[in-house]
């Protein structure tokens, strides 16, 4: 039981990071602690008791597994948020180039 | 009954085939690319007229694998409504880009991330297995955050960034809730999660699961708290991406989602449809009172997209079949006439280079056609009579009286109001009034830009006719029956895959 | 080898004695994905790594000597496409990407119908040049130093 509130707990302080870093780099870093919560979340909810890790032997007696599903679907959300952070990466490097520096109190031309 | 796949191998295998062999053959590009939406958009036809002699929803699984674990590709009323209005719009919006995109230099990459937009708003609203949609979902997001940004100037740039950084927070919102649904009814498919969720009552965890997806899925289909994106997303972006962006893509992945959650999945409550109705009339009243003081045109028809989204959202809160009629009809007028005022926004912007209303002025004797088109535009989203407009708001005014929230009635007559008048700020500052000296020289726009633009004027026009007693039994009344029929979605679709 | 591009004398000998080793362990990890825990992806990122690393012990030279940056998108392309393929042609077995090779004795290498297929078509082609792709997008990045302006 504490095990899932301590992910709820790291998934808050990722979105903290989010909402209140000024700089771009730290709220990438921010978004990223957030997605390892809810993987981290999603594979503790896959636990049954007594069980081993989902994969069969040719040779053993399997009574019980855990659940491979939530394997299956932390590995697609692992794929996706790499696309994302890879994408971020990429304009901040650019924003970089034009405005000078990584400060979003700086970055403010659209207004309105 | 094999072609629905179709519908996500087609725009994918376009995206990939695109970037690898378009490399400075930008004809090539342009043929393929117009060749594949048009398919896309026949085979969307040629599923209405199928699902009418089917028991009306298509089932396909995919892989062969049956209801548990397996993915199922669902096509009921509302997809096949979703999936007709999607192909099109982005079929015009194809054909307006082979003109307008002449000015980027990397052509084929604006096809690819194109594809991949249009692939994955398809794979959206077909789909019928919940992590199946994140997957999708995602896939569009991230062509979108990469399109805003495609002319990589400042202000682009800066656009993007609170663009994804907004959008992958909402992201990750809507995956916290599916891991909490899965964990809650152990299984995927959306028609196994809504028999699950019947038996039991409404307890916490369902109510924190709820306000979870109302905030990822109203981050991307722009609803009042969680708007702070859309001003800025639009202006920086090219025009057919703007048009793309609040014509189908806010409601392909926002308003669909929602509604094929609360309804089908979920059940509508009565304290759900009375958050619906007052976050609607928010975003009607605020986007209204908003877009009064920009001079920007596309920040302008942006705050719009706020207001009008305001408008499907409080005919869904609703809920009664007047009301659902209502908002899916709004839905479609509004796909029409907003992509036609943000092509306009383009054509004009392709010809005088600026998008400042102060600087504009006096272009209907220069550009006859797009001013013919806009006028057409701006009298359909007012609510003037014979336009397409008229029927969509006159419905969802009526159902809200009929209901007896007077209230919201007002509110929503206020909001036709100042719809009527940032229109008219936007017309006459435009196209009306006085040819300024740096505007002499400016000539019409090239001949794809004027097609597509006369293609949606006239269905704005004739727009009406998709709600006569005959052409409604095949386009909106099968949408509407898949809304109001909510729970009892899980028996169609489990009735089909047990039978087979 | 040049001794100033890249990093010391050091780092070079021990990356030439270990970029095989990365290398096998990561097609090892692709090939046995139907039977161990792995497949397409963590053996791709593994195999992005060991190019990862040749690229950063020897400079960026070396690298694109080998292979030119238009060939790794067309490659990359490719993967994505074969994958594609594998799933459409999976309507011989009568559904999209239904598993319509012969499945034979399981725990053989060769077994399970269409999975190792596809994990080569991804791991090798794709993911592995889509994570180097971006490092090498990221790093070729022409940068100019932005002016102060005030």
């Amino acid at each position: 039981m504490l095990t899932y509130f301590l992910c709820l707990i790291l998934f808050c302080v990722g979105l903290y990071a989010v909402l209140r870093k000024r700089n771009i780099i730290k709220m990438i870093i921010g978004i990223v602690i957030c997605e390892y919560a809810i993987n981290l979340f999603l594979i503790l909810f896959g636990y049954r008791m007594n069980g081993r890790s989902p994969l069969y032997s040719p040779n053993q007696e399997i009574t019980s597994m855990v659940d491979p599903l939530p394997q299956a679907l932390a590995m697609t959300a692992i794929v996706i948020s790499l696309a994302t952070t890879a994408l971020l990466v990429g304009i901040a490097l650019r924003i970089y180039e034009k405005y000078g520096t990584f400060d979003i109190t700086k970055i403010n031309k659209l207004k309105g | 009954m094999q072609f629905i796949p179709l519908l996500i191998i087609l725009p994918l295998g376009a995206a990939f085939f695109i970037s690898l062999a378009g490399k400075n053959k930008d004809t090539v590009c342009d043929i393929f690319s117009t060749v594949i939406t048009f398919s896309l958009f026949a085979l969307s036809l040629f599923f209405i007229f199928t699902a009418k002699t089917y028991p009306g929803t298509l089932v396909y699984k995919v892989g062969g694998g049956g209801l548990p674990g397996g993915i199922v590709l669902v096509l009921d009323g509302l997809s096949i409504f979703m999936l007709t209005i999607i192909n099109f719009i982005a079929f015009i919006i194809n054909i307006f880009s082979i003109n307008y995109m002449n000015r980027f230099s990397a052509k084929y990459k604006f096809y690819t991330l194109f594809m991949l937009m249009v692939g994955g708003m398809n794979g959206v609203v077909i789909t019928g297995d919940i992590f199946n949609l994140f997957v999708f979902y995602e896939v569009a997001s991230i062509a979108s955050y990469a399109l805003v940004a495609f002319g990589t100037e400042k202000e682009e740039l800066e656009a993007s960034l609170k663009y994804t950084i907004i959008g992958v927070v909402g992201s990750l919102c809507i995956l916290l809730a599916i891991a909490f649904l899965y964990a809650y009814t152990s299984s995927l498919n959306m028609a196994d999660i809504s028999l699950s969720l019947a038996q039991n009552n409404l307890n916490s965890v369902v109510i924190f699961i709820s306000v979870l997806f109302i905030a990822g899925f109203g981050i991307k289909s722009a609803i009042v708290p969680f708007h702070a994106w859309l001003p800025d997303a639009h202006p920086a972006a090219p025009a057919p991406i703007s048009a793309m962006l609040s014509g189908i893509f806010i409601k392909s992945l926002g308003i669909y989602t929602l509604c094929r959650i609360f309804y089908n999945v979920f059940g509508m409550s009565s304290g759900l449809s009375h958050l619906f109705m007052f976050l609607g009339a928010l975003s009607i009243i605020a986007g209204g009172l908003l877009a009064l003081g920009q001079s920007d045109i596309k920040r302008l028809l942006g705050y719009s997209s706020i207001s009008q989204v305001g408008y499907i959202i409080l005919g869904l809160g609703i809920g009664s079949p007047l009301a659902i009629t209502g908002a899916l009809f709004h839905l479609f007028n509004h796909s029409v006439f907003k992509s036609l005022l943000f092509l306009n926004a383009g054509a004009i912007e392709y010809a005088t280079g600026t998008r400042n209303l102060e600087q504009l002025g006096g272009l209907r004797t220069k550009m006859p056609v797009t001013s013919a088109s806009s006028l057409t535009a701006a009298m359909s989203i007012s609510g003037i009579p014979p336009f397409a407009g008229f029927f969509s708001k006159l419905l969802i005014i009526a159902a809200c009286i009929k209901s007896g929230y007077i209230g919201y009635g007002i509110l929503a007559i206020i909001g036709a109001i100042f719809t009527i008048s940032y229109l008219l700020k936007f017309q006459k500052y435009t196209f009306f009034g006085q040819l300024k000296e740096m505007n002499k020289n400016i000539r019409e726009v090239p001949i794809f830009m004027k097609f597509s633009m006369v293609t949606l004027s006239l269905i704005c026009i004739f727009g009406a006719l998709a709600i006569m007693p005959k052409a409604a039994g095949y386009f909106l009344k099968p949408a509407q029956e898949s809304l109001t029929r909510t729970i009892k979605y899980a028996d169609l679709t489990t009735q089909v895959l047990y039978e087979k | 080898m040049n001794q100033n591009n890249g990093m010391s004398l050091i780092i070079k000998t021990i990356t030439r004695l270990l970029i095989g080793f990365i290398l096998l362990y990561g097609i090892y990890i692709v090939l046995h994905g139907h039977i161990s825990p792995g497949g397409g992806f963590a053996g791709g990122f593994i195999i992005a790594l060991s190019y990862i690393l040749f690229m950063l012990a020897f400079g960026k030279e070396e690298i694109l000597k080998r292979v030119p940056e238009g060939m790794i998108s067309f490659l990359e392309s490719l993967g994505a496409l074969m994958f594609l393929a594998i799933a459409v042609l999976g309507f011989f077995g009568g559904y999209f990407f239904s598993n319509w090779l012969p499945k034979g004795i399981p725990f053989k290498l060769l077994s399970a119908g269409t999975i190792p297929v596809s994990n080569v078509a991804l791991a090798l082609l794709e993911v592995s040049l889509g994570l180097f792709g971006i490092f090498l997008v990221l790093v070729l990045l022409k940068f100019t130093p932005p002016k102060k302006e005030k």
